[in-house]
């Protein structure tokens, strides 16, 4: 705690500021507004009810209109502040409202009807938390059979892609066989191929293999990414070949060598390429809307896409649903980050 | 039984042929060095007979089975490589039972066998650690260890001291020697440092460019060498040599291009009159005498104390190094005269370097 207040107050030596200090830290603030505000709104907002979401202009902190339960009410009575005319000061509930006129009660008298003009009035307001964003997700909206595909999606073909990567990426920087280099060659010509175009194929692909409208439909075209390979294969040229052949002195077989010795000693650049493919895969939008046309087997990114209507969105429910989705993956990140950066490094890669 | 028979064995990268046809055969128990200048071959004739390289000819057996399609691992050999190779990411412990783990040694067993071997080597207080906190000479250790503990028939070192420093390369000498003794395994050993080869080798293969030069024991090759290469190549400092020619007249004589004249023996070897031939001596049977037939000009001479060099040039520019005991008077720029012992020389073919030794 104390290093990272010294790390965050960290300046340039000398009893002042210089002017360096200054620069960099309004550079750094500016670096996390920019970063930071999108998100932190996005959290603010997930918490406002619709209404205080259609406000113009827009609160940065969720705000919701007070009520009273009053006898002979069913419903709960929104609280007006009067601000003019002859009950100015006083807080009414509100009945009803006619045009331009509402029909309000003293909730210390609820018999006496009132009848205040609009203008003369402003809504009670306190900072209140809209948990029922959250709640109704699990309640009207079934939130955990979404996280379950989206994770289910993620964890088998981010294994299933490391498993089937690095035995590419093993035998394409081990072994020495005729058309290697060709083989290479063409794992990353692929990279030049947008998806959008092989999308078609690929689909009928899918279909035909009955894999259509099933997780595994989504799972499988994804396992292979060049990407992977080529990032495991950097890495894995770096391992000494003499280490394998006294592996194969060992008596080790080629499996166990890749078990036992490649895999362990890759595990930098596994880490990297796991990463990137919960990410790849958490976010994962196009390919996984045209498989998934059953709602029970939406992603939560196809659940979210859902709360997106023609004619209406739900957006405090969006909203919410969207802070749920991000923070998995936040929290991947935020523990393994610190592997991108030396296992990029030491791949030799971009 | 593990004697080991290569027959005519080749290897070829493509058009490159790079072991170029050889014959060997080593002995049960023998400790054998195969010696010769970078790129001669030598590793990758070890590696050949480990099974980790494949050959193109030839027949590789041993204890008297041909395994040149028998995989590396169930040769039954263990090899120390050069850069150790050990397993990074495993415990020392881990490093020596792996081999064992993989044949399906029980578990007690192998942790009985891997407490006796690192006993044995004094790596007991390492077991724990992981290879990249070990010094040099403990890797090397670990790396002979994990060959030891297998109990290979035939043990292969892939210069496993060129990493190490000099004194610790001195010891470790010592240990592999004393190791072969105790365990009586034959082994191969590779290296470009003749010493070593000369220190620890019961027999010694000399290579060059993917040929044979000469096999035999160290004095054999120090005492007959077959030819120009292997005379200069073993011995340190090296063996001096003298172009010449037999005199036309009298093959007893032979012309240096410096023109000096020297008897040479009545017999032992194949003088015919007129060849040109290489003298080869060493320096330490070469000596400064009034009456010695090279003229030579001292460019430099090193005094150790217990022994001094002179290093000089004769007339025709020819380098010479004389190795004498004791301290010497020469001075730097001295033209002093040498004697050449006819009893010591060995002669030369100069056309094709073959030994002119006829017995």
């Amino acid at each position: 705690m104390g290093r990272t207040l010294a790390f965050l107050t960290a300046t340039r030596g000398g009893a002042r500021l210089h002017w360096t200090d200054w620069a960099s830290y309004s550079y750094l603030f500016v670096g996390v507004f920019l970063m930071f505000f999108p998100v932190i709104w996005l959290v603010l907002s997930s918490f406002k009810t619709e209404a205080d979401l259609q406000r113009y202009p827009p609160t940065f902190l969720p705000y919701q209109q007070q009520t009273i339960m009053l006898d002979g009410h069913a419903d709960p009575l929104p609280l007006f502040q009067i601000t003019d005319g002859e009950h100015e000061g006083k807080i009414l509930a509100q009945l009803r409202r006619v045009g331009l006129r509402a029909q309000m009660v003293d909730p210390a008298d609820p018999e006496t009807r009132l009848t205040i003009d609009i203008a003369d009035r402003a809504p009670v307001e306190r900072f209140t938390l809209a948990t029922e964003n959250y709640t109704d997700l699990f309640g009207r909206f079934n939130f955990l059979l979404y996280f379950w595909n989206s994770t289910f999606i993620t964890v088998t073909a981010t294994l299933i892609m490391l498993l089937t990567n690095s035995m590419a990426a093993f035998a394409l920087s081990k072994y020495q066989f005729r058309g290697r280099t060709v083989v290479l060659l063409l794992v990353i010509g692929t990279l030049m191929i947008p998806q959008t175009v092989v999308l078609v194929p690929l689909f009928l692909i899918v279909t035909e293999l009955g894999m259509f409208n099933s997780l595994w439909g989504v799972i499988i075209p994804g396992a292979a990414t060049p990407t992977g390979v080529f990032l495991l294969r950097q890495y894995m040229l770096t391992i000494p070949d003499e280490i394998l052949d006294a592996a194969r002195m060992d008596k080790a077989s080629e499996w166990k060598i890749y078990w036992r010795i490649i895999l362990p000693l890759s595990a930098p650049a596994i880490a990297v390429l796991a990463i990137l493919a919960i990410m790849w895969r958490w976010n994962d939008f196009l390919w996984p809307l045209i498989v998934l046309t059953q709602s029970e087997n939406f992603t939560l990114q196809l659940a979210l896409n859902s709360f997106q209507g023609e004619l209406q969105t739900q957006w405090s429910s969006l909203l919410a649903m969207t802070v749920l989705t991000l923070l998995p993956i936040a929290m991947v990140f935020m523990f393994l980050q610190k592997y991108i950066a030396t296992g990029i490094a030491s791949t030799g890669g971009k | 039984m593990a004697a080991i028979e290569l027959r005519d064995v080749r290897k070829a990268y493509g058009q490159a042929e790079v072991i170029k046809g050889i014959d060997l055969s080593i002995a049960h128990g023998e400790f054998c060095v195969f010696v010769g200048p970078s790129g001669c071959g030598k590793s990758t004739l070890l590696r050949m007979i480990s099974g980790l390289e494949g050959i193109t000819g030839g027949q590789i057996a041993i204890g008297g089975e041909v395994v040149n399609d028998i995989p590396a691992a169930d040769r039954g050999l263990a090899m120390v490589f050069q850069s150790y190779a050990l397993y990074p990411h495993m415990t020392v412990r881990q490093n020596l039972s792996f081999g064992l783990e993989n044949i399906q040694t029980p578990r007690a067993e192998i942790a009985i066998k891997v407490d006796e071997v690192a006993r044995m080597l004094q790596i007991e207080q390492l077991l724990d650690r992981r290879p990249k906190d070990l010094s040099g000479g403990q890797r090397q250790r670990v790396a002979i260890g994990r060959a030891v503990v297998r109990e290979p028939r035939v043990f292969l070192f892939d210069e496993p001291l060129s990493n190490l420093d000099a004194e610790l390369r001195v010891d470790m000498r010592g240990e592999i020697a004393a190791l072969h003794r105790r365990l009586g395994n034959t082994m191969i050993y590779v290296t470009h440092d003749q010493v070593e080869a000369m220190t620890m080798a019961d027999k010694i293969a000399v290579l060059r460019l993917g040929k044979l030069e000469q096999f035999g024991a160290p004095l054999e090759l120090y005492n007959r060498p077959a030819n120009l290469f292997v005379a200069g190549f073993i011995g340190s400092p090296k063996m001096n040599f003298l172009s010449g020619q037999i005199d036309a007249e009298d093959r007893m004589i032979l012309r240096l291009e410096s023109g000096e004249a020297l008897a040479l023996p009545h017999q032992g070897f194949a003088q015919r009159v007129g060849a040109k031939v290489t003298l080869g001596i060493r320096p330490n049977h070469m000596e400064a005498a009034v009456t010695g037939p090279v003229k030579l000009a001292v460019s430099a001479v090193e005094q150790l104390g217990g022994e001094s060099y002179v290093y000089g040039q004769t007339a025709s520019g020819t380098a010479i190094t004389l190795h004498s005991p004791g301290q010497t008077r020469i001075g730097l720029g001295d033209v002093i005269q040498v004697a050449v012992p006819t009893d010591k020389i060995h002669l030369f073919d100069s056309e094709t370097g073959l030994s002119l030794r006829m017995d």
